[in-house]
C-alpha cells in the first residue's frame, strides 16, 4: 500500500452565483499518509466541512482534484463514488445519525448490509467493532438507550465495520462534554489510528489537539501553513 | 438488495406509531372501498336475480324496461311474431308481478309471482320439497325458500294462502340460485293462473323468453325484433341494462363513486401525510447513508418497498375485515345483499397502488433530493 492516503490539489469550491456567490475553498491543496490523525481546525464558516465533504467524495469540487490511494475520485461516475465511499472512508458524523429504531448492533451493521453481506454475519461481525469500542454488552439496545458518548463510540463501530482506510470525523466532540470528547479521541489514537489507516478530523475543539500527528489551520477557505503537506 | 429491505422494513415496522397509523388509513380506506362497492355489486346481483333464477337465453321486453321487476307488458301477437322468426328454437310468454298474501293475523305482505308457460314450465326452480306437475293443481303455488320464506309464515306443502283474495295452495318448495333485491317472498305457478289471480291492464304478456337455434342466430333475432318495435337482450345484457340502471339512474352508482373516493381520499391523506412523515424524520439519517455508499435507486427501492409493504398489508387487513364484516351480516341477515367480487377486489388494490405511488413519490423526491454535504453541515 503506498503511503499516500489522499492528496488533493488546486481544491475550489463556490457557492451559489452572482452577488450571492461565496468562495468556500480556494486553491486548496493538501496530502495525508496512513498512520496520520490530521486535524483540520479553523473558526466557523471558514471552509473545513466543504473540505471535509470534497475530500470524502461527497461534494464535487468546482476545481481540482482529490486522489484516493491514487484514484481520482472525481472522475469516477456517482454509482462508483458510492462504492468508493463505502469501501475506502468511513463516516463519524456530529450528530452521529444513528437509527432509533435499531439496535446499537443494527446500526453499526449498516456499512456491511450495504455492502450485500448476509444480515446475521453482519450483525454478528458488527458486534465485533461494538467489542472494540466497548459496547458488546450495549449491542441488542436501540441508541436513544445509550449515553451521548455511547452514541458516538457505536457511530465509531459502524465507521469501523466497512474497515476504511480513511476515517473522517466531523467535529467529534461536539455533541459531548468535555471529558468524554477527550475519552473519545483518544480512544480512536489509541485504538482506531493505525499505519495503515489515515484518519481526518474537522474540530474546533483545541482540548483534543494532543492526538493530532498534524494540525491544518483553514481561515477563508485557505489552509494556512505549509499548504496541508506532512512533515 | 435483500438486507437492504430488510434494514428498510426494520425502519418502517420499528416505529411502531407511524407504521400502525399508515395501517389504519390504508386498513380503513380499504374497508370502506370494499364494503361500499361489495355492497352495491350485491345490489345489482340481487336486482338480476329473477334473470339469473329463469336463465333465459334471450329476454324480448318493451324497450321501456329498465329492470326485470319493472315489466312493461306486451300483447299477444309479439309472442306469436317471435315464434315465427328465422333462428328462434322456441319462445315461450314470462309473467312477472306484484301481488299481495294475506296472513293469518290479518296482515299483508307483498310478494312477487312468477308466471312460467303452462306448456313448457320453461324456467322454473329447483324445487327441495313436492313435485313440479303439481304447480297445474287447482290454486297450486310454489314457495321459494330463500331468506325471505319465513315473511309467509313459514309455509308448508298444503299451506293456504289468500293471494289477491284468491284462495292458493302450497303444492311445492324451491330453492333459487339468487334471491331477489327487494325482500319480499317470491311464488311461481303457471303463466295464465299467474293473470287470473293478478290484476292486469291490457296485455300480460311480461317478457318472451327465447331460445336461438344456436347463438350465432342471437343477433339476427335482435334485428327482427326491434323492428316489430321491442327490444330482446341476452341475459348478460339484460343484467348489465339492470346495472346500468341502478348505477346510473337511481344515484346509486353516484353514491357509490362518492363514497369510495372519499375512502381513497382519507387513506391517500392519512397514509400519505404520514408516511412523509416518516420520511422527513428519516431525511437525514437516508441522507447519512446515501453520504456512506448508499446508491440512489437502493435509496429509492428501501422506500418503495416501505410504501408497498404498507399498502399490502393494509389492503390485506382491510379486505379481511370486510370479507369478515359481510360473513358475519350474512350469518344474521341471510339476504344481506353485499357480495365481494374480484372487481371490488381489484379497484380497492388500483386505489391502494395508487396511495403506495403517491406517498412513495413524495417521499421519494425529498430523500433523492438531500444531499450527503448537508448532513455534514447539519
Amino acid at each position: 500500500m503506498p503511503n499516500t492516503a489522499l492528496q488533493a490539489s488546486g481544491l475550489v469550491k463556490w457557492f451559489g452565483e452572482g452577488e450571492a456567490k461565496t468562495m468556500a475553498l480556494k486553491q486548496v491543496s493538501v496530502e495525508a499518509e496512513f498512520g496520520e490523525m490530521v486535524y483540520i481546525v479553523g473558526p466557523s464558516g471558514s471552509g473545513k466541512t466543504t473540505l471535509l465533504s470534497v475530500l470524502s467524495g461527497i461534494l464535487r469540487p468546482n476545481e481540482g482534484k482529490v486522489f484516493v490511494e491514487g484514484i481520482d475520485i472525481w472522475g469516477l461516475n456517482s454509482d462508483q463514488l458510492a462504492d468508493f465511499r463505502l469501501g475506502k472512508i468511513g463516516f463519524v458524523f456530529q450528530d452521529f445519525h444513528l437509527f432509533p429504531r435499531l439496535t446499537t448492533a443494527e446500526n453499526a451493521a449498516i456499512p456491511l448490509i450495504l455492502k450485500k453481506k448476509d444480515w446475521n454475519e453482519a450483525i454478528d461481525e458488527a458486534k465485533k467493532y461494538l467489542d472494540i469500542v466497548g459496547l458488546k454488552s450495549r449491542a441488542d439496545l436501540p441508541p436513544v438507550k445509550l449515553s451521548g458518548g455511547e452514541q458516538q463510540r457505536v457511530a465509531i463501530a459502524r465507521a469501523l465495520s466497512s474497515q476504511p482506510d480513511i476515517l473522517i470525523m466531523d467535529e467529534p466532540t461536539a455533541s459531548l462534554d468535555g471529558d468524554t470528547g477527550h475519552e473519545i479521541l483518544s480512544f480512536v489514537h489509541n485504538n482506531v489510528l493505525n499505519k495503515d489507516r489515515c484518519i481526518i478530523v474537522v474540530t474546533h475543539d483545541d482540548r483534543i489537539n494532543e492526538f493530532a500527528t498534524r494540525i491544518l489551520n483553514m481561515v477563508d477557505g485557505k489552509l494556512s501553513g505549509a499548504e496541508g503537506k506532512p512533515a | 438488495m435483500k438486507g437492504i429491505l430488510k434494514l428498510a422494513y426494520k425502519l418502517l415496522v420499528n416505529d411502531t406509531a407511524k407504521f400502525t397509523a399508515m395501517l389504519v388509513g390504508i386498513t380503513f380506506a380499504v374497508f370502506l372501498m370494499m364494503f361500499v362497492t361489495a355492497m352495491f355489486s350485491g345490489v345489482l346481483k340481487h336486482a338480476s336475480s329473477t334473470i339469473i333464477n329463469v336463465g333465459a337465453s334471450v329476454w324480448v321486453m318493451d324497450p321501456a324496461v329498465n329492470t326485470v321487476s319493472n315489466s312493461v307488458g306486451m300483447p299477444d301477437y309479439v309472442l306469436d311474431a317471435v315464434r315465427s322468426m328465422h333462428g328462434v328454437k322456441y319462445a315461450v310468454p314470462l309473467y312477472s308481478g306484484g301481488a299481495l298474501v294475506k296472513l293469518a293475523d290479518g296482515t299483508y305482505q307483498s310478494v312477487t309471482v312468477i308466471g312460467l308457460d303452462d306448456t313448457s314450465l320453461f324456467g322454473r326452480p329447483e324445487l327441495v320439497e313436492g313435485k313440479i306437475e303439481d304447480i297445474y293443481a287447482e290454486n297450486g303455488f310454489i314457495v321459494v325458500k330463500d331468506a325471505e320464506f319465513s315473511k309467509l309464515e313459514n309455509p308448508h306443502i298444503g299451506s293456504e294462502l289468500e293471494l289477491n283474495d284468491n284462495r292458493s295452495v302450497i303444492v311445492g318448495i324451491a330453492k333459487v340460485p339468487t334471491s331477489g333485491l327487494y325482500g319480499i317472498p317470491t311464488l311461481y305457478t303457471t303463466y295464465e293462473r299467474a293473470i287470473q289471480y293478478i290484476p292486469n291492464p291490457r296485455y300480460t304478456t311480461s317478457y318472451v323468453l327465447v331460445e336461438p337455434k344456436s347463438p350465432s342466430d342471437t343477433p339476427q333475432i335482435k334485428k327482427q325484433v326491434e323492428a316489430l318495435g321491442y327490444r330482446a337482450r341476452t341475459k348478460e345484457e339484460f343484467m348489465q341494462r339492470t346495472a346500468d340502471f341502478f348505477v346510473y339512474q337511481t344515484g346509486g352508482g353516484t353514491n357509490m363513486l362518492i363514497m369510495t373516493l372519499i375512502s381513497f381520499i382519507v387513506g391517500l391523506s392519512l397514509s400519505g401525510q404520514t408516511f412523509y412523515t416518516f420520511i422527513l424524520e428519516n431525511l437525514e439519517r437516508f441522507g447519512a447513508l446515501k453520504a456512506i455508499g448508499t446508491k440512489s435507486r437502493e435509496l429509492v427501492g428501501m422506500i418503495l418497498f416501505q410504501a408497498t409493504f404498507t399498502a399490502l398489508t393494509g389492503y390485506g387487513l382491510g379486505v379481511g375485515l370486510c370479507a369478515f364484516l359481510v360473513w358475519l351480516a350474512k350469518k344474521r341477515l341471510p339476504s344481506y345483499a353485499a357480495m365481494i367480487t374480484y372487481s371490488n377486489l381489484g379497484i380497492a388494490l388500483g386505489m391502494v397502488v395508487v396511495i403506495a405511488a403517491v406517498s412513495s413519490y413524495v417521499g421519494v423526491r425529498r430523500v433523492l433530493r438531500i444531499e450527503p454535504f448537508d448532513i455534514f453541515r447539519g
